[in-house]
This record gives C-alpha cells, structure tokens and sequence, in this order.
C-alpha cells in the first residue's frame, strides 16, 4: 500500500514537474512576492514619512495598522492562489482521467481505487500546502523586513492556511469523482467564492450588529470550512492588537474575522474524513 | 484427482471445482484451481446503463492457455464484458471469475493484462517510463530487461525514450500492447489490439499472441477482423446485442458452404452436403446419367457466418 501511495503520488509530482506547472507556479510566485514586498516597503514608507499626529492619531500604532492589513491581503491572496493550484492539480484526477482513457491502464493494475485516490489527495495536498507555506512565509517576512511589523500569531495563519488548502484539495478530489474537468473546475470556483461570501455577509452583519446575518455566516463558513479556517487564522493574526488601532483593524477588511473556537479543528478533520470517504465511494462504484 | 478428470473438467464448460473438494484437501486446493480454473468464466452476465441493456445473460469460457476470439457488432457489448473481466465496469446481474477469483479482486487482476478500446498514456511519459510505472503496480520484478524485451516484442525496441505524445496511433497502440504484457499476466484481455496498427503490426502482433498462446497464456481478443481472427483464435465467440449468439472453433463456424456440381444441365447446389458427401453425390447423379464437368466445396469465411449469424448478411 505505502509502495503504491508512493509510487502514484510521485507519479503525479513528476507529471507537475514535466508539465511545466511547478515551473509557471515558482515564477508567477516569485512575481507576487516581488510585487508585496514593493508596495509593503512604499506603504510603511508612507507612514513614517507622514509622521505621528496627536489625540487619536497618536494612540494609533501606523504600523501595526499597515501590517496587519498588509498580512491580511497576503493571506486572503495565499488562500486564493492555492485554491487555484489545487483546483487545476486536481482537475483531471478521476473522471477527466477516465473520460481520456489515462485512468483505465492504472485501475486495472492490482492496486485499490481507494489507495489511488489516496495517493492523488496526498500529491496534491502536498504540492498545495508547501506551496502556500512558501508564500505565506514569504510575506511574512518581507513584512517584517520591509516595515519591521510582526504578527502576534504567525503560526495560526501558517496552519490555517495549510489546513484550509486541503480542505479545498479534498473538496476538488470528491468533484472530480463526480464532474468531468470543467465542470469540476467552475464548481470549485463557485464553492471558494460562496465561502469568501459567506465570511463578508459575517463581516458585514458585525459591522451592522445584525445576528441573523452573523448567523447565516457562520452556518455558511461551517459548511466551507476552509472559510472558518481562514477567517480563524486571520483573527490570530490580530487578536492581540489593543487599543484604538484594535478597533479600527478589526473594523479594516481584514480584521472582522471570526475566530471559530476549540471545535473548529476537530470540525475539519472530521469534514476532511467525510469528504475522503465520499468520494472513495463514488469512485469504488464508478464504471470506467 | 487423476489427470483425466482434470481434463474432463477443463473440458466441461462452466464448471468451476466443487468447493468441498477444495475444504477437504486445502494444501491442493491452490494447484488444483489453476490447472482447474478457467481463465475467464462468465455465466448469466448482465449489465444495464439506465435504460440501455449493454449485456443481456452473456456466457463465456476461456479456458487456460486458450485464445478466444470476441466477435459482435458495434454496441454488442464486446468492451462492456471485457471491462467487466478486468473490473472496470460492476455487472448488474451474473457471475465472472478470473482464474478462480472473482473478476475485479486485487487477486484476479494481479494475474491480468489488459489493452482499453480507448486508452492513453501520458504525453509527457516516455515507453520506458510508462512500462516502468505498469511494472510497480503489477508487482514485476522483471526490470530493465523485461521492458527492452517488451518493446522489441511490439516492435518498439528504438523507442524506448521517445515521449508518448511523439508517438503516431499506432506506436501507442503497440506501447498498449506491451503494457498489457507487463509481469507475465496468465490472462490477457485485448480490446481491438490492432485497429490502428498496420499490415506488419498486425502480423506481429499475429505472431505475438501465437507466443503467448505458446506459453500457455489465456487471451480474449476482441476485434473486428475477421479475417485475423480467424487465423489466430482457437474459438470464437459471437455476441449480438448482449447475448452469445454463437460459438466453436473458425473452422466449424465456417464451414457448411454446401457442395456445387457443375453439369451438362447446369450447376447443382447441394448447401448442406460437405466434403465427404461429395463420392455419394457424384456417383447418384453418374448414375442418373448426368454428365459432370466440375465439383467444387464451398468453403464458406468467418465472415460469410459471422453475417449470417448477426443476421447482416449483406449478400
Ligand atoms: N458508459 C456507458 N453508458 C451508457 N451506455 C453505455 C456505456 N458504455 C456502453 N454503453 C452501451 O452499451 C452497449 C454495449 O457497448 P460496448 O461498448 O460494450 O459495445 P462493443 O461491442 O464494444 O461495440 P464496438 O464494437 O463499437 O466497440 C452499447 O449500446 C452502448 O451504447
Ligand atoms: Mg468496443
């Protein structure tokens, strides 16, 4: 079984690597950390240029304001980039496959459907957890080399993250059992964008105290728990902010963010396992 | 068990060693099923799609070390049973087993090869590459070597490194064949090998599955051409729309052309007579004072009976 995870998984590591993905992603990558890093070092520039002021201005940590915001784009693009790794590493991984006859050959073989799946889920996992790491990484510390802003909570964002990616991988795993690669793709897509809905109906319905609002949110971001988890790692990141500038971060469009409390980890192992076993079903019963 | 009732019982059609047998001498039970088992037994097998009825009870034997020929229309279920064999596709209804083990266990298709109607490799792999991955997951140990071997086998020796999306139809068509051959597999299910290879590909191929058939390995071709069919099948077996309409060695399927007597009084037809008939059949019309110019014995095709038999006879 390791063996056959093994050799699977490598085998679609390799086919990112022939395929020129890994090279588009690495270079495209390098490209927006460039591009954080230059509008970082500009905005904390700004600020000290504009100086400190009195009253309000002067409880108001500019920094600490640019930062967070700075970090809480660079999460919320991290997020994104990853899903769209982990939606095109996926893509074709079962009905696409199968659709173009690349899949028939390697079920035949005396290795279990679950165990291919398995393997797929793992090589894209991996592939999208690093991925996202290096960048969320990267931004953190251009961040603090740039503007010397450290989060209070690195390693939340870090682990959101990472945990939030494999949601979104196992999610596009259980399409592509059931949609062939365009479809798959689009509902990947619309899902990532019904969760990031989801958490700004919450952001909006704290602004406006409205519960019902709140309600349907957090009921959404459960459903999607990459959302919660995002919205989790997000709140780590600012939750130690005090004061004036803890106000006006939290009212910022990165600072609202829920924190989802004890239960939300063993939520999205038990979700990942759900999801897993789902599509290990619907591709164990699949005719190819 | 003595050696002539094994025969006898590879002999008999569809039946598989009695269980209490087995119970009651487990430490046989291994060597009796594989000399005892068929390659490939298929009884009542159904399968629907929604609505469409693709296998409506076929029956199938193939016995060890046997090379059966699948014939049938298009949409006669000829893939859907061989998807089924190797457990691609979950009958509705029926029973298959594979040397001995029920079709689509890890057991059974460790012991089975098999080339899709539709398949592809990835571009990006090289033939060597993709043997070598066929190699892992079939549990070969056979190496470097066992992939050269293929490929000469196929035909494919000088391209070993050339990546499949360089390769023409046929080339990977051949590379499908020698995938289907990885770790010495005791059944081979072949759906129509050489529809996109050329007159020489076809012959190697020919000559490849005489081979396999020399090395005691079971193959269910599935294919369209007759006449290669015919050349090569021990048996054929002939579905129309999801049921075996037909099935015996080419000869005897072929066969049955009648005789035709030319005389002063024209040609006689005698459809049902053969070749032994003919001294009988010559002597009565001698001796009703004909007077015979030429006999001739129809020896009819695969293909005359294969039309006859599908009822597309297109004479
Ligand atoms: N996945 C599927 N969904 C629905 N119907 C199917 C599917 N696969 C096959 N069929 C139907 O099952 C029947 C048998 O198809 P099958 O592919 O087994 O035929 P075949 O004998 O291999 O034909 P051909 O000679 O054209 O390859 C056809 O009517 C076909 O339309
Ligand atoms: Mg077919």
């Amino acid at each position: 079984m390791l063996r056959d995870l093994t050799t699977i998984g490598g085998y679609a590591l390799r086919e990112a690597v022939r395929r020129k993905v890994l090279v588009v992603v690495v270079v495209l990558t390098i490209c927006f950390l460039a591009l954080y890093g230059f509008g970082s070092y500009h905005a904390f520039q700004e600020i000290t240029r504009g100086g400190g002021g009195d009253g309000l201005g002067a409880a108001l940590e500019e920094e600490v304001l640019t930062g967070s915001t700075l970090l809480g784009l660079a999460m919320f693009v991290t997020l994104f980039l990853g899903t769209v790794l982990a939606v095109f590493v996926t893509l074709n991984a079962v009905r696409g496959d199968a659709e173009r006859g690349l899949l028939q050959p390697l079920v035949v073989r005396p290795v279990g459907r679950s165990t291919l799946l398995l393997a797929r889920f793992l090589a894209a996992a991996a592939v999208c957890i690093a991925y996202v790491q290096i960048v969320y990484w990267g931004a953190v510390l251009l961040t603090d080399a740039t503007g010397g802003y450290r989060p209070g909570n690195a390693f939340a964002g870090a682990l959101a993250l990472a945990a939030a990616v494999t949601i979104i991988v196992a999610i596009a795993l259980l399409g592509t059992t059931l949609l062939s690669s365009t479809a798959n793709g689009i509902a990947i897509f619309m899902v990532f964008g019904a969760g990031l809905a989801a958490g700004l109906i919450g952001q909006i319905g704290a602004a406006l105290n409205s519960s019902t609002l709140e309600q349907i949110s957090a009921i959404a971001t459960w459903a999607l728990p990459f959302e919660a988890l995002y919205q989790d790692g997000l709140h780590a990141l600012t939750a130690d902010i005090d004061g004036v500038t803890g106000v006006i971060v939290q009212l910022g469009p990165f600072g609202g963010a829920q924190e989802a409390g004890p239960l939300l980890y063993p939520f999205a192992v038990a979700y990942l396992l759900g999801a897993g076993l789902l599509a290990d079903r619907t591709f164990r019963r699949a005719d190819l | 068990m003595t050696k002539s009732t094994i025969e006898g019982r590879r002999k008999a059609p569809f039946v598989v060693p009695d269980r209490h047998e087995i119970r009651t001498d487990p430490t046989r039970a291994c060597v009796i099923l594989s000399l005892v088992a068929d390659a490939l037994l298929a009884a009542g097998l159904r399968k629907t799609y929604r609505a469409t009825v693709a296998l409506d009870g076929v029956d199938l034997r193939v016995g060890a070390g046997e090379l059966v020929g699948l014939l049938g229309p298009n949409g006669a279920g000829k893939s859907t049973l061989t998807k089924i064999a190797c457990g691609l596709v979950r009958p509705t209804a029926g029973k298959v087993t594979v040397l001995g083990h029920p079709a689509g266990s890890t057991a059974a298709r460790a012991r089975t090869g098999y080339l899709a109607e539709l398949f592809r490799f990835p571009g990006w792999a090289s033939a060597d590459e993709v043997l070598e991955l066929h190699q892992r997951l079939a549990r070969s140990g056979g190496g470097a070597e066992e992939r050269t071997e293929l490929l000469a086998l196929v035909g494919l020796a000088e391209a070993a490194r050339r990546r499949v999306e360089a390769m023409s139809k046929g080339m990977q068509q051949r590379l499908g064949i020698a995938q289907a051959l990885v770790g010495a597999p005791s059944l081979v299910l072949l759906d129509e090998p050489t529809s996109a290879l050329d007159p020489a590909g076809r012959r190697t191929v020919r000559e490849l599955l005489e081979g396999l058939r020399g090395r005691g390995v079971a193959v269910l071709l599935n294919s369209h051409l007759l006449s290669e069919v015919e050349l090569v099948c021990d048996r054929v077996v002939i579905v129309d729309g999801g049921r075996t309409i037909a099935e015996g060695a080419p000869h005897e399927l072929a066969a049955a052309g009648g005789v035709e007597i030319e005389t002063a009084a024209g040609l006689k037809r005698f459809p049902d007579a053969g070749r032994e008939q003919v001294p009988t059949l010559v002597a009565r019309l001698v001796g009703h004072g004909e007077e015979i110019y030429g006999v001739r014995v129809v020896t009819g095709t695969l293909e005359d009976a294969y039309l006859r038999l599908v009822g597309k006879d297109a004479r």
